[in-house]
């Protein structure tokens, strides 16, 4: 990289995320000083928002080329008061905390609590959230069966496809006044609520030409005082670009940056969104730009590969909006989950792979940032020296770029009734969520704890951690004549809590549509403006909300050892058993090493396992898959944690599976950690088990020792071992490339460590940033090595 | 159904043949090399291994061995090697996995069951199996037998072999065979003798004579600091390489993986004090090989 990217990435890297309080402090101004009484809730929010970019400050840092900051610059993290009115005791641990933490200067406490806390507080979305939702909710959320991701995070969880690189907002301004004009208030009871709707991205589509503008304009002042004969120069081509972007479609690759970049943070300064927003399949967006001015002799590789790396840079600037509670134990990490997608099919369904792809590949290998994330879409059509370039990078250790199953994606897509174009031009986001890129809203609604629910069963639905009956009486697990008494048992509380799950968030669904719309996100998702209704209304093509069960593997260990143990071998009794885990496996080590080591486990390629798992799996699908929400769209599960396996083990004490009181839950669809003995293809087989494609996305780690990827057969047998895992449809695959070793000196000796990074569940963190027990869990985590 | 003597089957070797493979190891060998790494492979017959650091003195295995070969003193566990009668019930109620087994009896179904589970990885990668030990060879009616299985089902087969067997077992299997890797130790009688515990003579009377069926050959050396690593036998290893129409060598590493297994199976390593050669002194042991125009590979 040159200097101009090394100072910038310095700059990115070396600043400690921090709160601003622009945001906030020009939101409560508007909603406060602003007569706004007469306006429908959509057309104040895109005020609001108007308000917001008209007034923030305007950065231009040194020697950029790409510009736009969320805040005031690099790592300047905005708080949304009107989703989560954060407390001063909230402000005081983001500034205290060990991990994770966010400075919080000393007079932006004060202006915080003088200016933002009187308006907001009581009236935020989390306020109402939680006065609405039921005393069964709260039971179950206090008790750890399911999280809520909108509890103080509005959904998001879209990614923008090619529209942009093609129109500007002046011709969704057109299709907005288009859509206007059609309204039939005779006919349509909802015209007017389309109106309103339509007003409002108008105005937010507005908004955003004249935020481009004002870096325009910043430019040019900059321009004009500046001496530096070159500098001045690049100044003079911003303005240019920033006249002209978003405005118009952009003329070549820097504008179609540039022209994504503005979008990238009117979506992230609109709301909090989860998962950052994206713009998904890279490549084939930036294409077309870079094949047409290679050719005329505009731009050259080194120029595009600079343009690159500065808007990787772009995305490292803005960490995740500061999470507290439940919401900063099961994300907790700085990023923000913009996960950028490389490969996989044209529209046409031939090969993706490009010249820029590659680009991508090497800017992502030199640029070595937590931010964006990134991952490649792998489709049995793709050229081996696609996959063998990405793995060059996974080897080196740090956790990206993530692997998936293209074919499977597309399958996943074409069962949920998506039109074969829109799901080759999709991919997956967030960690490992499949979409239909600029066509779907696929918001995650929370954690469930699988793990838990069998808890509860053996607990006859009383929680013995809060000490409350928050569930059903489905009978003393000491009645059961049978394993399948058991099993029906566990059926019975999971429909129990998922109902309650779904209720919840259809309620949540509907107070984010009525009170927080989201116009400028609906003026790029297709098709609310064609619907003139909004994102978070039901505008998308596609409505998908998803629930993530988490901990298939520790659920399907202890079953398997109750049915082993309990029914089959009749080693232990079950009232042995329960008093067993009810003490901790207090005095009783020898049972617990018997359920450890005797015991079939899941990730060995063993039927009896491998069974249980399947059906385990299968019953949580049939319990979500295809239930309704508000949006006209339907509920489906998938399979991820981010960080939520360590927060759901320590709300369940010791389980069947040998496992100790609070201890973190296995990972993802990995096996429990340490559990799986025969190695990388008996954990891949066995993953295999489950049907991948009822999926939205299923996420597998898969540690390796450095020495077993060396040398060029390294990378080969690698990839051979990616391929079969997707030959039979498996969705995704990460890898950390790291010994145990320096993972324990790195815990030791954090200062040394500063910049190892390694895979979470889905993305890649600090490994010094991790909570001790996520460290713990990577850890134990089984490394696969071989002599 | 023909049986033989397993102690393992391992998935997703990669360092003994091409692609992803399934290496089984018969128990059970005929020579006694010094450095060996598993010794788990000499005996033919099954072995009781013991890890004292997983044991959690349960005392299980004490009321469950009928030879009384099993006692507890000072919390510690003591096996008396001579009293065991290797029924194998101790292991079977240890919670811990302390105490195992290692050795099984196992059909040509029970293997091929185990072979067939990485079909998908074997189709992908060019793999297959892998027939290693101890020495395969010296359970020829199973390895007949399940060789022929393999080639039915289109898998690729590898032995791992020392090639000390009588010539007729190496000649009655090689169709079934797509690859031999096939051992060369040391070019020195006595020195064979000394550090392996038999005459090589039948060894490389068998190697000439399999180079002459045209079976597909590498030939594998372990490097062994001060005992087979001088110019003088390795030109002599890579002169008879050359002259057999053998294109390619792979260069082992000695290692110490194996030390810690001695102890818990209670056997002495008679090789201490030798350090795994580094990278530096592979590559110029491999130019040896090269200038006879070899292919050379360090590492399996």
């Amino acid at each position: 990289m040159n200097n101009r990217v090394a100072n910038l990435r310095f700059a990115s890297l070396n600043i400690e995320p921090h709160i601003s309080i622009e945001r906030a402090q020009l939101l409560t101004e508007f909603y406060r000083e602003k007569n706004i009484s007469n306006y429908s809730i959509p057309v104040q929010r895109a005020m609001a928002f108007k308000y917001i970019l008209e007034n923030k400050l305007v950065v231009i840092n040194d020697g950029e080329l790409i510009v736009g900051e969320r805040g005031e610059g690099p790592k300047a993290t905005p708080v949304y008061p009107e989703l989560c009115c954060h407390t001063i005791q909230d402000l005081e641990l983001l500034n205290s905390r060990k991990k994770i933490k966010y400075l919080v200067s000393e007079p932006i406490k004060s202006e915080f609590q003088k200016e933002v806390m009187p308006f907001w507080q009581g009236k935020s979305m989390r306020d109402i959230i939680f006065t609405e939702m039921t005393v069964e909710w709260k039971n179950a959320y206090d008790s750890g069966v399911f999280t809520e991701f909108m509890e103080q995070r509005a959904p998001g969880h879209t990614v923008l496809d090619g529209k942009i690189y093609k129109k500007g907002f002046l011709d969704i301004i057109n299709d907005i006044d288009h859509e206007l004009k059609q309204l039939d208030y005779y006919n349509d009871s909802l015209a007017y609520n389309k109106q309103e709707e339509l007003k409002a991205m108008r105005i937010a589509a507005e908004a955003i030409i004249s935020y481009a503008n004002r870096y325009a304009k910043k430019a040019k002042e900059l321009a004009e005082i500046e001496e530096d004969e070159q500098r001045k120069e690049e100044l003079y081509r911003i303005v240019e670009v920033c006249s002209h972007v978003p405005a118009n479609a952009p003329r070549n690759f820097r504008e179609a940056l540039q022209a994504y970049w503005f979008v990238h943070l009117g979506v992230i300064t609109e709301l909090n969104t989860w998962d950052a927003f994206n713009p998904g399949r890279l490549d084939q967006h930036l294409y077309p730009f870079y094949k047409r001015e290679l050719a005329e002799g505009t731009l050259t590789k080194d120029e595009a590969t600079e343009l690159l790396q500065l808007f990787w840079i772009k995305f490292n600037n803005q960490p995740a909006p500061p999470k507290v509670g439940v919401t900063a134990e099961e994300s907790g990490t700085y990023t923000d989950f913009a996960n950028i997608n490389s490969g996989g099919l044209k529209a046409d369904g031939s090969d993706g792979v490009n010249e820029v792809t590659y680009l991508v590949l090497d800017v992502i290998d030199e640029m070595r940032l937590l931010q964006p994330s990134s991952n490649i879409q792998l489709s049995k059509k793709n050229p081996e020296r696609f996959l063998k370039r990405a793995l060059r990078i996974v080897r080196k250790g740090w956790g990206q770029p993530s692997i998936f199953n293209a074919d499977t994606i597309i399958e996943e897509m074409l069962l949920q009734g998506k039109s074969v174009e829109d799901a080759r031009q999709g991919g997956a986001s967030g960690c490992v969520e499949t979409g239909a890129f600029g066509k779907e809203s696929y918001i995650l609604t929370g954690y469930f704890n699988l793990v838990k629910i069998l808890e509860l069963t053996l607990n006859n639905g009383f929680d013995p951690r809060t000490k409350k009956q928050i569930g059903l009486k489905t009978g003393n697990p000491e009645d059961f004549a049978s394993y399948e008494e058991l099993f029906a048992a566990y059926k019975k509380q999971l429909k129990y809590f998922i109902d309650i799950k779904i209720k919840g968030s259809n309620i949540i669904e509907r107070l984010y549509a009525e009170y927080m719309p989201a116009p400028f996100l609906s003026t790029v998702i297709d098709d609310c403006i064609a619907k003139g209704i909004d994102y978070n209304n039901g505008g998308a093509r596609y409505n998908t909300n998803y629930i993530q069960g988490v901990g298939i593997g520790s659920l399907t260990d202890s079953l398997a050892a109750i049915k082993y143990h309990v029914f089959d071998k009749a080693t232990v009794s079950f009232a042995e058993l329960l008093t067993a885990l009810n003490d901790s496996f207090e005095n009783q080590e020898e049972l617990r090493q018997l359920l450890l080591n005797k015991a079939p486990k899941y990730g060995n390629d063993n039927d009896y396992a491998d069974e249980i798992m399947a059906k385990a799996f299968n019953e949580f699908y049939q319990v979500v898959n295809g239930r309704k929400n508000t949006k006209g769209g339907y509920y489906r599960i998938n399979m991820l944690p981010t960080t939520s396996h360590v927060y759901f083990g320590s709300v369940i004490g010791a389980t069947p599976d040998g496992r100790r009181a609070r201890q973190p839950l296995s990972e993802g669809i990995s096996p429990v950690q340490g559990s799986d003995k025969l190695g990388p293809t008996s954990v891949i087989k066995s993953a295999a088990r489950m049907d991948h494609t009822k999926t939205g996305g299923t996420l597998l780690n898969l540690k390796f020792t450095p020495q077993v990827l060396e040398g060029e057969e390294g990378i080969e047998k690698l990839a051979q071992l990616v391929r079969s895992y997707f030959k039979l449809g498996g969705h995704h695959i990460q890898f950390n490339v790291v010994d145990a070793k320096t993972l324990l000196e790195a815990k030791a000796n954090p200062e040394q460590y500063r910049d190892l990074i390694v895979r979470v569940a889905g993305y890649s963190d600090y490994f010094i940033d991790l909570s001790e027990a996520l460290q713990d869990e990577i850890i134990a985590r089984t490394e696969h090595t071989t002599f | 159904m023909q049986v033989a003597t397993i102690f393992n089957i391992m998935r997703y070797s990669i360092h003994d043949g091409p692609g992803i493979r399934t290496t089984v190891f018969f128990k059970g060998c005929p020579l006694s090399c010094w450095w060996c790494h598993n010794p788990e492979s000499h005996n033919h017959k099954p072995e009781l291994s013991f890890f004292p650091r997983k044991c959690i003195t349960c005392g299980k295995c004490l009321s469950s061995c009928e030879a009384k070969a099993i006692t507890l003193i000072d919390k510690q566990i003591q096996i008396n090697y001579q009293l065991c009668n290797l029924c194998g019930k101790c292991a079977e109620v240890c919670p811990a996995n302390a105490l195992e087994l290692i050795g099984d009896q196992k059909t040509v179904a029970e293997v091929m069951r185990e072979i067939e589970k990485d079909l998908i990885f074997y189709d992908e990668s060019g793999g297959g199996v892998t027939f290693s030990g101890g020495e395969a060879l010296a359970q020829p009616s199973f390895l007949k037998e399940i060789l022929r299985e393999c080639k039915e089902k289109e898998i690729h087969t590898a032995i791992e072999t020392s090639g000390y067997a009588k010539f007729a077992v190496l000649e009655e299997i090689a169709e079934y065979v797509d690859l031999f890797l096939y051992d060369l130790k040391l070019i020195d009688k006595d020195k064979h003798l000394k550090y392996i515990g038999v005459d090589n003579s039948l060894i490389l009377d068998n190697l000439k004579k399999l180079a002459a069926l045209s079976a597909d050959i590498i030939v594998r050396i372990p490097i062994i600091p001060g005992i087979n690593d001088d110019e003088e036998n390795l030109k002599k290893s890579a002169e008879l390489i050359f002259s057999l129409g053998i294109k390619e060598v792979h260069l082992l590493p000695y290692h110490q993986a194996g030390v810690e297994k001695y102890k818990r199976l209670n056997l002495e390593y008679q090789l201490s004090e030798v350090d795994t050669p580094n990278e530096e002194m592979m590559q110029a042991l491999a130019n040896i090989f090269r200038t006879y125009n070899l292919k050379v590979k360090i590492g399996g």
